[in-house]
């Protein structure tokens, strides 16, 4: 008899409670048992295989194909002048889109966050936009509007002025796709916390800013660097729309992924792989910050969450 | 009193900051978005139909469609076990194992592009092994499959992981006691409640693949009509100067992703308020 057939018919023989159904059946219930007992170990095991053919193994070839020959062929990578202009543009690109989401985010959290007004909900679907949008989507866009066919495209080749396929178009899709990572860490988070505590500091006579700066931002600051650390994360990495409006022109116009591309395709492996663990260190830093903010903006909401001025009223 | 628009505050800071959001997301937003809509208004309605319904363009949507379905419904299986084991089982490593959960989030897609392709190939860490089997892992629609799927997995393990934490673990005990085997307890009380969750991260891995690119254009070996998968096609069309070509079909892709996560907040409302209704 299965285990399966054996199951059903204890099922069926038995309405009696539980303890007196193993002093009855004594061998067959500790059969089953003993397969309950087996089956935490054997999930967990098939989970941990998944994780480790989909997310460890793809971790590990790189680090691993990165220094296949040896530590000094994996440095002599980043002598190339166009790796090193590949960094130099990755970090532009990051070092304007950040400072600007980080800006609209908390500006947009503060509007939405503190004041009750018509069609809120609206603009925060708005602002989720291009989350919606794939990354090609959002470099053609571009193209469309600043490309020589575009709205544009002849209003700036007159000028000699040129966005796509240059610098510009490149922040351009990195602002795009990294548009609402701050502010969707702010907005829910500063709702929570309701404007109660900075009423109270404009009414003892505090000004906006101060009311922000020493109340809100300590509220928030925690919440304020997941945005930006996962902001960051997807602006370095961002390949798909940059890919469009780029161009790709070795030492001019190609991100550190667009490069990974080309060392890639050129077979050009070790050079590619050592690239591409720059960026993996950085996502693995990603995780760990991630991780521990988590757990701190966590804090945050429990404490704000207790009511100390909510009693006043 | 101010315009019905606002309620009255006495904070601050109301008109700059909304005032800002506005033209920043007006400028970044909405007027490059508005441009895709608007070039596409340009084409007659059969130039239109021509260019996103060619034998190309319908191969690329099969597959994109197609790779992107199976890959969430292996996720909607594998991302509830590990979703599970994580919130119900305490075993060494747990921690480790909840952070590396969102790598596919932090790993940029070109970076795990070229390491499942190295994986997979013909002399990979598992492509040998699946080679003898006559099996093509990399260069062939089970590469996208591959890619896909490691793409989506966040989506349904997070999703699903705060649904798991607020099941109540007496309606398990209860439905043992009552005579029902862990089969049963499965089928019958867990998975309907956790179902809207399931779903969301189901849809929500399906929308991310349908878009996917980086990840997906080193492992699928790129062949028109086999292995090219739509954001694909409309970079070729780019390259080609067919911008009205490309225009077109960016527009059915955008649609159909805007369609699919009005459908999930349509399904969470509608569960939020089944829910309500209960309680």
């Amino acid at each position: 008899m299965s285990p399966l057939q054996e199951t059903q018919r204890l099922k069926n023989q038995t309405t009696l409670p539980n303890t007196v159904q193993t002093t009855v059946l004594k061998p067959t219930a500790k059969f089953i048992d003993l397969l309950s007992s087996l089956v935490p170990g054997f999930l967990i095991t098939l989970a941990v295989g998944f994780m480790t053919l989909f997310l460890v193994l793809p971790l590990a070839v790189i680090f691993i194909e990165a220094f296949k020959l040896g530590i000094v062929e994996y440095f002599k990578s980043f002598q190339d002048p166009s790796a090193w202009h590949a960094i130099k543009l990755t970090l532009i690109a990051t070092g304007i889109s950040l400072p600007l989401n980080l800006v609209f985010g908390i500006a947009a959290a503060w509007a939405i966050a503190k004041f009750e007004f018509v069609g809120k909900s609206v603009l925060i679907t708005l602002i989720d936009l291009p989350f919606a949008v794939s990354p090609i989507i959002s470099g053609l866009i571009f193209v469309l509007m600043f490309g020589l066919q575009g709205w544009f495209g002849a209003w700036l080749a007159e000028r000699d002025l040129q966005i796509i396929f240059a610098v510009p178009g490149i922040v351009l899709a990195t602002i795009f796709v990294t548009f609402p990572f701050v502010a969707r860490e702010l907005i829910p988070l500063m709702q929570e916390q309701g404007s109660d505590e900075e009423q109270a500091a404009i009414s003892l006579g505090a000004t906006g800013w101060q009311s922000f700066y020493y109340i809100t931002l300590p509220n928030i600051k925690w919440a304020v660097l997941y945005g930006v650390i996962l902001c960051n994360a997807r602006a370095m990495g961002e390949f798909g729309a940059v890919s469009v409006v780029s161009g790709h022109i070795r030492g001019k116009t190609n991100t550190v992924p667009l490069h990974i591309e080309i060392l890639y395709n050129e077979y050009n492996v070790v050079a590619a792989f050592a690239m591409a663990s720059l960026l993996a260190l950085m996502g693995l830093v990603t995780l760990a910050l991630k991780t521990f903010l988590e757990w701190k903006v966590q804090q945050d909401r429990n404490t704000t969450l207790e009511p100390t001025l909510a009693e006043v009223h | 009193m101010k315009s019905r628009f606002k309620q009255y505050s006495v904070i601050p800071g109301f008109g700059i900051t909304l005032g800002y959001t506005l033209l920043y997301l007006t400028l970044i937003v909405l007027i490059p978005l508005s441009a895709l809509f608007i070039q596409t208004a340009n084409l007659s309605f059969a130039e239109f139909w021509n260019h996103v319904t060619s034998p190309r363009v319908v191969a690329s949507y099969r597959l994109t469609f197609g790779a992107s379905l199976i890959g969430a419904a292996i996720n909607a299986v594998f991302g509830f076990l590990i979703a599970w084991c994580l919130v119900r089982y305490r075993f060494p490593g747990r921690r480790l194992m909840d952070a590396l959960v969102d790598l596919p989030f932090a790993l940029p897609t070109a970076v795990s592009g070229i390491a499942l392709t190295t994986i997979f190939s013909k002399h990979g860490w598992i492509g040998r092994y699946l080679e003898p089997l006559g099996i093509k892992a990399a260069y062939s629609p089970l590469g996208v499959v591959i890619a896909l799927t490691f793409i989506g997995l966040p989506f349904v393990v997070r999703t699903l992981q705060p649904a798991i934490e607020e099941l109540e673990k007496e309606a398990e005990e209860a439905a043992a006691s009552l005579g029902a085997n862990r089969f049963q307890t499965f089928i019958r009380v867990i998975l309907p409640t956790v179902f809207p969750a399931l779903l969301t991260g189901f849809a929500l891995a399906f929308a991310r693949a349908l878009g996917e690119y980086g990840s997906v254009v080193f492992i699928s070996g790129n062949m028109p009509g086999r292995t090219e998968i739509t954001s694909l096609l409309i970079i070729t069309k780019l390259e080609q100067y067919d911008f009205a070509g490309a225009t077109a079909i960016a527009v059915v892709m955008l649609v159909v992703s805007f369609a699919i996560l009005l459908s999930i907040n349509l399904l969470q409302w509608w569960f939020s308020v089944g829910r309500r209704r209960v309680a």
